[in-house]
């Protein structure tokens, strides 16, 4: 039970560290007289989210279709690269240049690329969103399959197991915690891919909507569109984060599992 | 603490110990071994790495071994007693010669094998029944049916093995919740699941505690009275080596090879307290001055 109070009390200051920085946030914008072109009051972007919400909420919808479908695609290529280059030492060595030199190019300049493509709207969005998702994924599922002790493959090589039998029930199991680390780094990336995307090249989603507030000198309402992309993405870290708890438990029993035996 | 007194002899004794000639095999026991091989090195060396970094780890070293053996391979460190289990599993390929396992070349997987590693090596994300399952999901016969039996007949089987070694209960515990000792004996049942003909051990015991160690000789013993599967065992213990087995070979240090070969005959089943007797102590002594004659060479040297 111990363990339980810690965690309330880790959930308590967490929360008192957001309202904190919301209620600085006002205090410094009524103590020093700032503009609301320039940085609006929280006070004022929460009335503008919530007086606006039903034209904002087809937009949210949009943007997160976007970007989960652009990461869901990004997640499977990500897996079939990962275990492509982790399945040896050699191919380790040989793809990893590669993977570096594609994740180092900004992901704004793409966008263009994929406009010329296929056009501005939803495609180029969703493929933003996939691109910038697939880098960590593969590293992180190479990386686990390539550091699996040789022990723990032995094991199942020695009672004459095929390969993909080893990958199956050593390599993969043992790249999870990787996998899932790296999901709760893409999905957030993803929602940039997708914003910077719809920024650029899209009359739909919260990136858009920024952009037309933006050049309307509508503030709090680009400030609103950043709270929702903030409250999106760490929803769906949540998310994984729960995910990873339930099925890489085994990883992290340092903290509560122990404590379960 | 007679025990202590064993493992670090006097001087004196290991001088005396030296003197006994090599034993010779009788030659019933070689017209026999030719019959019915499990194991049958020929000739083989293995070098690790190419060129002037070439390290060989094992000289030519032909060994055979019959159906129902108890063997342990003693010998100093890096003298290649691992590389030969390894040629034996298949993890390895020799530079030179053949291994026969079970009539055939050992890639052609002639013969069922169980393995058992100084680490437990148990998968961190299955519990202690799944990791003892692990055999059942991938060895021939079993693994056709591991599906409709696994919460069946396979568990009870894994179960029954549990209770055997004395883990009675566990099968529920994940590998961290358990001791080196627990998961050892859990280590063991998994080499033994699927009933192999052929049991590889190497140094099984060697992380644990004097203690533990010698209530899983006697879990071992039982194992293979009941069981009667062909054992080759790598241990550095040699107490554990006379206890446990057969034949003892001894292996020279690096690059390695056979120097000796003794049969161990005294009766079953063996208890903790026949390693203090005289002809048991004896036999340790002797073969303790046999490696201990190896690493001063190499200290000269």
């Amino acid at each position: 039970m111990g363990g339980n109070g810690e965690s309330w009390r880790q959930r308590f200051a967490s929360t008192a560290l957001i309202i904190g920085f919301f209620l600085l946030w006002e205090a410094c914008c009524w103590l020093f007289h700032i503009s609301d072109i320039v940085l609006p009051k929280p006070s004022q972007i929460f009335t503008t989210l919530y007086l606006r919400a039903p034209a904002l909420w087809p937009h949210t919808v949009q943007t997160l279709y976007t970007t989960l479908f652009g990461f869901v695609l990004g997640v499977i290529v990500g897996v079939a690269l990962g275990v492509l280059v982790g399945s040896s030492k050699t191919a380790y060595d040989t793809a990893y240049p590669l993977l570096v030199g594609f994740s180092s190019i900004p992901k704004v300049a793409v966008v263009p690329i994929f406009v010329l493509w296929f056009g501005a709207g939803t495609v180029p969005a969703v493929l933003t969103s996939l691109v910038i998702s697939i880098f960590p994924v593969v590293v992180n599922v190479a990386t686990g399959l390539a550091t699996t002790e040789p022990e723990l493959e032995d094991v199942l090589k020695a009672l004459g197991a095929k390969k993909s039998e080893v990958l199956w029930n050593v390599g993969l199991p043992r790249a999870m915690p990787y996998f899932f680390a790296s999901l709760k780094v893409a999905v957030t990336l993803s929602f940039v891919g997708t914003v910077l995307s719809e920024t650029v090249a899209s009359n739909r989603g919260i990136g858009n909507v920024m952009m037309v507030a933006s050049s309307n000198f509508d503030v709090p309402l680009v400030f609103a569109g950043l709270i929702i992309l903030a409250i999106l993405g760490v929803l769906l870290y949540l998310l994984f984060a729960a995910l990873e708890w339930r099925l890489c438990g085994w990883a992290m029993r340092k903290t509560d599992l122990a404590a379960m035996g | 603490m007679s025990a202590q007194d064993i493992d670090h002899p006097s001087p004196e004794a290991i001088v005396l110990a030296t003197k006994p000639a090599v034993m010779p095999a009788p030659p019933a026991a070689d017209a026999m071994r030719s019959k019915a091989d499990l194991i049958d090195l020929e000739g083989v060396e293995v070098t690790y790495g190419r060129g002037a970094k070439a390290l060989k780890a094992l000289d030519t070293t032909t060994l055979e071994v019959r159906q129902g053996e108890f063997v342990a391979l003693v010998g100093p460190s890096g003298c290649g007693k691992s590389t030969i289990l390894k040629l034996v599993s298949g993890l390895l390929e020799p530079s030179t010669g053949v291994v026969i396992v079970g009539g055939r070349e050992v890639a052609a997987k002639a013969v069922q094998v169980g393995m058992a590693f100084q680490n437990p090596t148990m998968l961190p994300w299955l519990s202690v029944r799944d990791n003892v399952m692990l055999p059942l999901k991938i060895v021939v016969p079993y693994k056709h049916q591991f599906r409709a039996k696994r919460k069946t007949e396979y568990r009870d089987k894994v179960e029954a093995l549990l209770e055997q070694v004395g883990l009675g209960g566990f099968g529920d515990k994940y590998p961290w919740q358990l001791s080196g000792g627990m998961l050892q004996r859990a280590s063991l049942c998994r080499a033994l699941i699927h009933e192999p003909q052929l049991l590889l051990l190497d140094e099984p015991f060697g992380a644990l505690d004097q203690f533990t160690r010698e209530e899983l000789w006697a879990t071992l013993q039982d194992l293979w009275q009941t069981r009667k599967p062909t054992v080759l065992l790598v241990t550095h213990d040699l107490r554990e080596a006379v206890y446990l087995s057969t034949r003892i070979v001894v292996l020279s240090a690096r690059p390695g090879r056979v120097i000796d070969d003794t049969e161990i005959d005294f009766p079953r089943p063996r208890t903790i307290e026949m390693t203090f007797d005289p002809a048991f102590v004896g036999i340790t002594q002797r073969l303790r001055g046999l490696i201990f004659n190896m690493r001063s060479q190499i200290g000269k040297a």
